[in-house]
């Protein structure tokens, strides 16, 4: 398999022809945001927070779906980026209802943990405050649209993982809805076999485990890459 | 609908479906044509109902969420008829020949442009491609009935029956 060899923030590395420069720079201990992808799932280029500066092009490129290239000399971490992010993450807080003071997820939330990171202390633009749905009609999980940020990680694991494709995006935009089945409540869908799989990868507050109270609900991923490594290398490895 | 309010409309033989499922068919009922077959529902029952939906996923054997996510995401496509009542005008070669033309007139006469809602939101109006009952020409499909041999006395009866100025 041929190498690749380039530099990510001053370092020399070497990936593997095909693999994404997110990929390579994280093995090497870069930590590009993110909050879209996660190792296992196919990458869709929905958050576009691990923008990176390539020399020689004037474009910023999403790191977790461009391929590293010989040669190739990245940027992921200058100030200009670091103001883009800090936007994105404003937008996304703007769009939807993230009061973290009442949110399951207080204090584990990847959003969260990315605008405490990135030094968001407050956003600039004006709240939308949408008034969205929350379902609670399946039996161990909650769905509340208003603290989702539109990833699609649970459409993703829903589909390659577990198989059912219960979920997927509803309509399009800032307005764009996670719909299981026809739409109809989640306790209703006839496809989900209720394995939790969406709610674990759910970044935020949007999916959670029933019964929890603020603050405590915490997610693992772990499984992901126990069951990715297992169905492609027949390894299972804990 | 008078002045033949009697005639039993709902019992004319519906045949949107089997020209449907010839649509399918001919896409070898892949899921590949989703968005073919739904311009094709669309075209022939003017918006997509969940119910519509629903057979299409299962016929082309599709996740549910796949499919209404897809006919949320394009605008060509309507979940709903904007209008409290909803007039499709079969303008295939039948019904034009028997006069589909002038049903439209009325139409957008006192309603609205054929692919509008009038603006007081009573009636949308949309004209259709052959919806395989052309034995009935001229043809409309009245919130979902098909009524057979229109004509344009009728529908202005109708029209004024619900209210249309
Ligand atoms: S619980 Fe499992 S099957 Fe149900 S929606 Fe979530 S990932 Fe899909
Ligand atoms: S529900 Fe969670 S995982 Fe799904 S799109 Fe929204 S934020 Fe992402
Ligand atoms: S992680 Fe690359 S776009 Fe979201
Ligand atoms: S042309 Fe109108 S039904 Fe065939």
């Amino acid at each position: 398999m041929s190498v690749k060899t380039l530099v990510i923030d001053g370092k020399a590395v070497t990936g593997r022809a095909g693999e994404t420069i997110f990929n390579v720079a994280w093995e090497n201990g870069v930590r590009i945001p993110r909050l879209c992808h996660v190792g296992g799932l196919s990458d869709v280029g929905a958050c576009r927070l691990c923008l990176v500066e390539i020399e020689g092009q004037r474009k910023l490129a999403a790191a977790c779906l461009t391929p590293v290239e010989e040669g190739m000399v990245v940027h992921t971490s200058s100030e200009r980026l670091k103001e883009h992010r800090r936007l994105i993450l404003e937008l996304l807080l703007a769009e939807r209802n993230h009061v973290c003071a009442v949110c399951v997820m207080n204090g584990a939330c990847e959003l969260q943990d990315l605008a405490a990171e990135l030094g968001v202390d407050h956003v600039r633009l004006r709240y939308r405050f949408p008034k969205l749905g929350v379902d609670t009609s399946h039996e161990r999980f909650g769905q509340d649209q208003n603290r989702c940020i539109l990833c699609t990680r649970c459409v993703r694991v829903c589909d390659e993982v577990e198989g059912a494709h219960t979920k997927d995006v509803f309509g399009r935009g800032s307005g764009s809805l996670i719909i299981n089945d026809m739409g109809g409540p989640w306790g209703e869908s006839d496809t989900c076999t209720s394995c939790g799989k969406c709610v674990q990868v759910c970044p935020t507050g949007a999916l959670f485990s029933k019964g929890k109270s603020v603050a405590e609900m915490r997610k693992d991923r772990g499984f992901l890459k126990y069951i990715v490594t297992a169905r492609e290398k027949r390894e299972w490895i804990r | 609908m008078p002045p033949d309010a009697s005639k039993p409309t709902a019992t004319v033989k519906d045949n949107r479906e089997k020209m449907l499922e010839r649509a399918m068919s001919r896409h070898h009922y892949s899921g590949d044509a989703l968005i073919e077959v739904l311009h094709a529902a669309q075209e022939l029952y003017g918006f997509l109902s969940i119910p519509l939906l629903q057979s299409i996923a299962r016929k082309l054997r599709l996740p549910p969420s796949r499919v209404l996510g897809v006919a949320t995401f394009y605008h060509f496509f309507s979940l709903a008829p904007k209008g409290e009542h909803f007039f499709q005008v079969c303008t295939g070669t039948a019904c034009y020949v028997a006069g589909a033309q002038s049903l439209l007139d009325v139409l957008e006469r006192r309603c609205c442009k054929s692919g509008g809602t009038s603006p007081d939101g009573k009636v949308s109006v949309q004209s259709a491609r052959c919806i395989g009952s052309c034995g009935l020409a001229p043809a409309v499909i009245y919130d979902g009935k098909i009524l057979a041999r229109l004509t344009p006395e009728q529908l202005n009866a109708e029209l004024d029956r619900i209210g249309v100025k």
